[in-house]
């Protein structure tokens, strides 16, 4: 069914331009989009989660520190605690050996040097700005995180990777990370799997931009400001201008 | 006589000037009431002679903005990504100085092109403002290399990408070409030194532009504003700038405010090539390097040949052929109001270069090429030979009629 429709795809694309290699991802609603877009700072808390508990063995967030997450509404006791939960490289002892120490809140988050269960050889991306320049945004990462399937008959699977019809080329190198109940959140929201790739997805969206909220509302501020003060402005040139007509 | 027990009190100086120790010394005051307060404009100017207010004020902007996003930067090639993630994250209002002036940039050079055109169009470039014209288009080069060069900053994969297509291109002249290129890039790559060369010429460059507008505007006030019409001194006469223009000028500021702020608050996907947020990997080349809208026209002039340094020199060429804009067209006539032909000539004008901008943001392959090609004759064609040919045709018509 779905080779039929892929070939109907391939066959049906203007003579000339490639045909896309793989699906194209299901516009998503989110509440970030648009010019006045908002995070519900919730969702990205759970999502959050779902990052430690499942992405942060294998992917990084360079550049970020732990302290930035205060700004997803959380206390610096909080961000303390967290920061501990992660062990930081902290030179070698005698024996050469590596030495690690629990993280601290101006600690930058650490990129896993070798990731278990990632064959040698492949790239595992960074993730702190993957929400803003992955090729079609958060839609496809949702996508691609609830995408995974067996591959249709007569599709063969290269061994090391998985079948994903979001993925470029429709394999992915990545297993399936979400299963369903990988993590608990506190909030008692149920753990499904599309409910983990949602908020996992905003809080990359909300860590891709942490500011945009912020953005938003003052730009909406500075925007009336500037308004009043230009329909002020034109009231005076008018009153200027009408000596001399 | 006087006594020796006269003491000389400023006031006994019957030499000075009237006036405060002050004015005395440095009359500010009275450069101010003639420059800016008493200065007679010409009524008839019109909404678009309020851009040179528009543009004084993002240049400003530019100048602060930088200072503080300078000031937390670092001109190297394994901590400029990480300085800019810092200033993005971290400093306290970093990320709002930062699209303060990315968004700036684009708009100043939006500016620059309107006010560009708006001279093409009045004919403001004509006798006694040669001079005006000439340092107004030294400054549109400079602001380029300005834009360039601090585009690379932030090393991003287009920043990279950027220097290595610039450098590319320099080492295409024929015999200094490499050399150039390893002076710029310093090395045979983009790299640490190329950061620190574009840093120093970007902040530099910045602050001599600032000097170029103070000569540029002398200039204007010496030779004193045209106007619409292109007919001088203007017909409706004469009103000081202070409170009649500089009141035109403020709601023209604020507009632009209230822009700028639409875009670096609410829209900034307009102007932020998302493709920078990737770190500069030297072993991957992007599939498709395009630079700042501002360079696509003359990006497209550059893919309109088809060998690279033809290229360069048509594009360089677009550039420089407006320093020659005043010897090429030498009609008395000023204003495109009372030029049928160049009135028409100048909306192809208009059209070539926002059609070369459409094709420089494509691969200008196909139906664009031709596209690219035509707008790029057309360009050529409307400096090089519609304007000294209708200067001529106009100048014989005058004659007639005297
Ligand atoms: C077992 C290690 C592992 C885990 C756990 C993991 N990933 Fe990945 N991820 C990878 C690898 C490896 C790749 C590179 C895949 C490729 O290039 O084919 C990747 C790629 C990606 C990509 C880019 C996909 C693309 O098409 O380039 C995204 C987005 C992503 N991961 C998100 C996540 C998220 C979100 C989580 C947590 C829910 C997660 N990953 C958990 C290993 C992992
Ligand atoms: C003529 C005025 C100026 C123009 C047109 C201009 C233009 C630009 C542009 C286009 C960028 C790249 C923005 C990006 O995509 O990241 C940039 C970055 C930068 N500019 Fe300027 N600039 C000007 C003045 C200045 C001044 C006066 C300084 C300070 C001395 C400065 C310091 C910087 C720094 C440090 C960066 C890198 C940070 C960043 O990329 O955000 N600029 N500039």
């Amino acid at each position: 069914m779905l080779a039929i429709l892929l070939a109907g795809l391939t066959f049906g694309a203007p003579a000339g331009a490639t045909p896309p290699d793989h699906d194209h991802a299901p516009p998503q609603h989110w509440s970030f989009e648009g010019a006045l877009g908002n995070f519900d700072l919730a969702a990205v808390q759970r999502g959050y989660l779902v990052y430690e508990q499942v992405c942060a063995s294998c992917h990084g967030l360079k550049h970020v520190h732990f302290s930035d997450l205060a700004g997803m509404g959380l206390e610096p006791e909080a961000v303390q605690a967290l920061a501990a939960g992660y062990e930081i490289r902290a030179g070698r002892d005698l024996s050469g050996a590596p030495k690690y120490r629990h993280g601290l809140p101006d600690d930058a988050f650490p990129t896993p040097v070798r990731p278990v269960g990632v064959k040698e050889g492949v790239m595992v991306p960074d993730l702190a700005r993957q929400a803003l320049i992955y090729p079609g945004g958060p839609d496809r990462i949702y996508a691609l995180l609830t995408g995974y399937s067996a591959p249709p008959a007569g599709v063969p699977v290269p061994p090391g990777l998985f079948y994903n019809r979001f993925a470029a080329g429709r394999v992915i190198a990545m297993k399936p990370p979400l299963h369903g109940g990988d993590v608990h959140y506190e909030d008692g929201t149920a753990a499904s799997v599309e409910q983990e790739a949602r908020d996992v997805t905003i809080f990359l969206a909300w860590v891709g931009q942490p500011h945009l909220a912020e953005r938003h509302r003052t730009g909406v501020r500075v925007l009336i400001y500037l308004l009043f003060l230009i329909v002020l402005l034109f009231i005076l040139k008018r009153r200027i201008w009408s000596h001399v007509h | 006589m006087t006594g020796p027990s006269s003491t000389e009190t400023d006031s006994d100086d019957v030499d000075a000037p009237p006036g405060t120790w002050l004015e005395r010394r440095l009359p500010v005051g009275r450069f101010l009431s003639v420059q800016f307060g008493r200065f007679p404009m010409p009524r008839s100017a019109n909404v678009l002679w309020t851009v040179g207010a528009m543009l004084s004020a993002v240049l400003l902007l530019m100048l602060l903005s930088g200072l503080v996003l300078a000031m937390n930067y670092t001109p190297t090639a394994a901590g400029a990504f990480a300085s800019i993630e810092a200033i993005e994250r971290r400093v306290p209002s970093g990320w709002l100085i930062r699209s303060m002036h990315m968004a700036g940039a684009s708009l100043f050079l939006g500016a620059l092109y309107l006010h560009l055109f708006r001279g093409l169009y009045y004919g403001s470039y004509k006798k006694p403002r040669e001079l005006v014209w000439l340092f107004g288009i030294l400054l549109l080069a400079m602001t380029m290399v300005t834009a360039f060069a601090g585009y690379v900053l932030p090393w991003g994969q287009m920043s990279y990408w950027g220097a290595d297509i610039a450098g590319q291109a320099l080492a295409s002249i024929p015999v200094i070409g490499p050399f150039l290129e390893r002076v710029f890039l310093d090395g045979n790559q983009p790299g640490d030194g190329t950061i620190h060369h574009l840093f120093v010429l970007h902040f530099t460059l910045a602050f001599a532009i600032l000097a170029v507008v103070g000569v540029h505007v002398a200039t204007v006030h010496i030779a004193g504003s045209g106007n619409p019409d292109g007919v001088e001194p203007d017909r409706k006469g004469s009103l000081p700038f202070t409170p009649y223009f500089a009141i035109k000028d403020a709601c023209g500021v604020a507009v632009f405010a209230l822009v700028l702020a639409a875009v670096m608050f609410l829209f900034p996907d307009l102007i932020i090539e998302t493709a920078n947020y990737r770190p500069a990997n030297p072993l991957h080349t992007p599939t498709s390097i395009e630079p700042e809208w501002y360079f696509l026209p003359f990006f497209g002039i550059l893919q309109a040949i088809p060998f690279k340094f033809g290229g360069l020199v048509a594009s360089a060429g677009a550039v420089l052929v407006l320093f020659f804009v005043p010897w090429l067209d030498t009609s008395p006539v000023r204003s495109a109001r009372q030029r049928p032909l160049y009135r028409a000539s100048m909306m192809g004008l208009v059209v070539a270069f926002v059609l070369l901008g459409y094709a420089g943001s494509h691969h200008v392959e196909g139906n664009w090429l031709l596209i690219a090609r035509c707008a790029a004759l057309f360009y050529f064609f409307h400096f090089l030979v519609l304007m000294p040919l209708l200067s001529r045709r106009e100048k014989a018509a005058l004659k007639d009629v005297s």
